[in-house]
């Protein structure tokens, strides 16, 4: 069942990966996407990271995406280009047969490590939120705080960015 | 009732966040109606934590959330209630809700409407913080709450030059009282290493002497700051600038009390300094006479309140310094009403005569608006000390306790305080609202009794001061003082009793007759012989422009402060430009002239082999500067290639040297 | 049981996939949406990891991951907001103001 999960699951991913980049229509992009966001957070759950699945569904496919779409409709495009150019498939052909041959090392080798403290059935005992949330708020805690800080940067980056120019500014930049 | 206790501060503070936020996407109806109300069911709560405190009798804590917790410094967002904060609550909500209901009638029609009813509430929710508070950080930020209100308030009409700065003064002036209680908390966290009212109380008799006389003086200098005593109280009468409401409310009955109720609140680290106490008292003293001096000759209608306002602070710190807290609390709530009642009628006056404020212009209008003449006069009678109204015996108890305990001179001070009191509040009255008219004939067409939402607050307001003193009758032994027992007793102190019952009542008489002295005084010259009060005058012109002119301390303050720290300035301003500047040229000329040499030196030597280099540079560059092409794919691309030889290296390292197959 | 090499197969086809978004589109926006892609794989990575390793920092930096895309994302989109109002384009081949 699990086999079976996982391999819907990384299939799909990675169709709706390649067809993210591959749709001519950005808003098709966007969708297909999402159908990575969705199944990826399906492998979280696999992996017994049920809190970053529901993270993952809310922030990336809640969130994130919305503000593409948003800005793809704000922007309206109609791209209809050409992207193919034969110059780029040499390159598409050449990326892609190194990532092979990469991925073949990767599966040879080997990954060993030392374990963690946080084992299987502890984290099924007090559920995955429970354990990220004490781990979190404990010995992360300094590296939270400044992605809370970061992200106040980025809001107000973003705004200063998308600000829409008044005619004050438009006429200091004429000048 | 937990609930009952942070719903208080809660209904101003939501009216707040409305009007302030959304206040200008609805009606002014709205608008006033949700400022009074929520101040009108903080009130009904506040009645709700009274009689449940009169019914358990104990003091107990409330805490909303905690705030702050680090190091040694834990401190919540608490609030305590015991018979102290009771009476404050009630003090606070009641008079503030009935200013409130007063306030949508004065200001109707008035630019920013909103905003206004916005300054008030938020000032409602900072009073409460300030009483209610259980530690002296939420006391803090009650007290700079409602120090920031005031002075918006205040520069309410901003496009006006003189209320701007009245409230810039108003609010520097209050900063100096402010360095003063900081100051205190500070040393109360090194001492205690807490904040907590109970815990700093419970401790506080581990104190010596001398840190408790350091601790009590500097929260003297805040409460100075804030209730407006010497040598600070310069700023309460500029403070009239603003609305009358807000006069009332903040310049009067609450936030110049505050100072009042942190000394009562704090009177455990009193206690243990006597030096501190007695100076509080001789403040207080000296402030009650000094200011009623100066009423005695001012024009201004609300400045001659303000005066008032500041005098009676006095009693009530002359009160807290001789131990009489109970007296000083309950001073301060009759107070509370009378002078709200007297500042409120004044509007009434003020809004009859479409602004004018000087009494000077006024006269006669006893016929013309007969309703805010009963009210006024009803509050000059209270606060005059005319028995049997609330000021009368407030008073009393605090000058009987004076005499009582041997302090005769501050006794002098006050029964002089309190016949002055009497005389201007009695002239005022007589040149308001008797004598022949001397309206400006243009406002005299227009005056017009006020609207019933502004007489009817009065009304109440009236009442209270007829019969609010009765609540501590008889003296020492009232029901105001067994209520307020358990807060107000020192810790250890045994029970002291008051002079017999013939001394009692001999300071009774004593204290009625200085009144009625004072009131005969005023009516013989501002009544009968109209003319013999100018001839006073003339006869003392030196007196008579000192006092006008307030003994000239807004002068010398200006004179041996404001000038000198200015003057500072400039010479600094000067050393900055000669000396400082002097030096930096100095030295740049010298370096001028160092690298004139050092130049030649660099020009043909260091110049002529730099350039060999860059010119190999340049040359080799030239085929390699394409690499820049702008294209943000192609940098992307060649970080990318990079990337892959990095890690199939890395990989082909691993794999290499620690084949050993996979994990799991 | 499925191998943890299972996980990062998966993660590295799709970074690679992600990669060559990033090379070949010229709109920024799909840059963009690539740059989420990688992303992605990374986070896979590191909560494959964690769950075989019995760590949670792994999945600790995911949700740093996610946090950061999220202002990578607002950010990004602005300056292609600045950028469209412009030059009204958002082809990437056409920004190449930082030529020599």
């Amino acid at each position: 069942m699990v086999l079976f999960f996982f391999v819907y699951f990384s299939l799909v991913s990675i169709v709706a990966g390649v067809l993210t980049i591959a749709f001519r229509n950005p808003v098709h992009c966007g969708l297909a996407l999402l159908t990575l966001l969705l199944h990826v957070a399906g492998l979280f759950v696999l992996l017994n990271a049920e809190f970053l699945f529901a993270v993952q569904i809310i922030v990336y496919a809640g969130a994130i995406l919305v503000l593409y779409l948003f800005v793809l409709m704000l922007l309206n495009l109609k791209t209809d280009q050409r992207y193919l150019h034969t110059r780029h498939a040499i390159i598409l052909f050449a990326t892609a047969g190194i990532c092979g041959e990469l991925l073949l090392l990767l599966l040879q080798s080997p990954f060993n490590g030392a374990k963690g403290d946080a084992p299987v059935i502890a984290v099924l005992k007090d559920g995955d939120s429970f354990v990220v949330g004490i781990k979190m708020f404990s010995d992360y805690l300094l590296p939270f705080e400044i992605v809370g800080v970061f992200l106040l940067g980025a809001i107000i980056g973003a705004i200063v960015l998308a600000k829409t120019p008044t005619a004050v500014d438009v006429e200091t930049e004429r000048e | 009732m937990d609930l009952l206790v942070l719903l208080i501060p809660t209904f101003p503070l939501v009216a707040v966040l409305l009007n302030g936020l959304l206040g200008s996407r609805y009606s002014h109806d709205l608008a006033h109606r949700l400022a009074w109300g929520s101040v009108g069911l903080s009130f009904l709560c506040s009645i709700g934590v009274f009689t449940e405190t009169i019914r358990t009798g104990v003091a107990r804590e409330v805490v909303a959330y905690q705030w702050i917790f680090g190091g040694d410094l834990t401190v919540n967002l608490a609030f305590l209630i015991d018979p102290l904060t009771c009476i404050m609550l009630l003090v606070v909500t009641g008079v503030g809700f009935l200013i409130h209901l007063y306030s949508v009638g004065y200001m109707h029609g008035e630019e920013g409407f909103t905003r206004f009813f916005t300054y008030m509430n938020l000032f409602m929710v900072s009073m409460l913080l300030l009483v209610m508070g259980n530690n002296y950080l939420v006391l803090f930020i009650g007290w700079e709450g409602v120090g920031l209100c005031s002075y918006l308030l205040i520069g309410y009409y901003f496009d006006k030059v003189s209320a701007a700065k009245a409230a810039t003064k108003a609010f520097v002036v209050n900063r100096i009282g402010d360095a003063g209680f900081l100051l205190a908390i500070f040393l109360v966290f090194v001492n205690f290493k807490t904040l907590d009212y109970t815990q700093v109380f419970a401790q506080a008799s581990q104190l010596s002497t001398g840190m408790a006389t350091a601790i009590a003086l500097c929260l003297l200098v805040g409460a100075v700051g804030k209730s407006a005593q010497i040598p600070l109280y310069t700023w309460l009468p500029d403070a009239m600038e603003g609305p009358t409401p807000v006069s009332a409310l903040i310049h009067a009955a609450t936030m110049v009390t505050a100072g009042v109720y942190m000394i009562v609140r704090n009177h455990v680290i009193y206690d243990m300094a006597p030096v501190a106490l007695s100076t509080v008292a001789w403040v207080g003293g000296l402030t009650a006479l000094f200011a009623a001096t100066i009423g005695l000759v001012q024009t201004d209608i609300k400045r001659v309140l303000a005066y008032s306002t500041v005098s009676q602070l006095g009693y009530m710190f002359l009160a807290c310094g001789i131990g009489a807290y109970t007296a000083a609390v309950f001073h301060l709530m009759t107070h509370a009403f009378f002078k709200a009642l007297l500042f409120l009628s004044a509007g009434s006056v003020i809004h009859a005569l479409s602004g004018e404020q000087n009494i000077m212009k006024m006269g006669g209008l006893k016929a013309k608006i007969p309703w805010t003449h009963a009210l006024f006069l009803v509050g000059t009678l209270a606060i005059a000390g005319i028995f049997p109204l609330a000021g009368f015996w407030s008073k009393d108890e605090i000058m009987a306790h004076a005499f009582v305990h041997g302090q005769y001179a501050l006794y002098a001070m006050a029964a002089i305080g309190a016949f002055l009191t009497a005389f201007y509040m009695f002239r005022l009255t007589y040149l308001t609202f008797y004598g022949t008219s001397r309206l400006d004939p243009h406002t005299a067409e227009h005056v017009h009794e006020s609207p019933p939402i502004m007489i009817w607050p009065l009304a109440v307001l009236a009442v209270l001061s007829v019969l609010g003193g009765f609540l501590g009758v008889p003296p020492e032994a009232g029901w105001f003082h067994h209520f307020l027992h358990p807060v107000v007793t020192a810790v250890g102190a045994g029970e002291e009793h008051g002079g017999g019952v013939g001394l009692v009542m001999t300071l009774m008489v004593v204290a009625t007759a200085i009144a009625l002295l004072g009131w005969g005084l005023a009516h013989y010259l501002y009544s009968i012989r109209t003319e013999a009060a100018d001839n006073v005058a003339a006869k003392a012109p030196g007196v008579y422009t000192t006092l006008l002119n307030k003994y000239y301390v807004d002068e010398c303050y200006d004179a041996l402060i404001v000038e000198p720290v200015k003057r500072l300035g400039l010479v600094w301003d000067w050393f900055d430009r000669t000396v400082i500047d002097g030096v930096v040229v100095g030295v740049g000329r010298m370096t001028q002239s160092g690298s004139a040499l050092s130049t030649r030196i660099e020009k043909y030597v260091i110049y002529g082999a730099l350039n060999v280099v860059g010119y190999a540079n340049h040359l080799a560059a030239r085929s390699w500067r394409r690499l820049q092409t702008g294209q943000v794919h192609q940098y992307a691309a060649i970080i990318v290639a990079g990337l892959f030889i990095l890690v199939h290296l890395i990989l082909a390292w691993w794999t290499g040297t620690s084949g050993t197959g996979m994990a799991r | 049981m499925i191998p943890l090499s299972a996980y990062v197969a998966v993660s590295a086809v799709l970074f690679a996939t992600g990669l060559i978004g990033v090379l070949i589109r010229r709109n920024f926006i799909i840059v963009l949406m690539s740059v989420e892609i990688m992303l992605n794989a990374a986070n896979i990575n590191l909560v494959a990891f964690s769950h075989y390793l019995e760590s949670m920092a792994g999945q600790i930096v995911a949700l740093f991951v996610i946090a950061i895309a999220a202002g990578e994302a607002a950010v990004g989109l602005a300056i292609i907001i600045v950028v469209f109002r412009g030059r009204l384009s958002t082809n990437v081949d056409e920004l190449n103001l930082l030529k020599w």
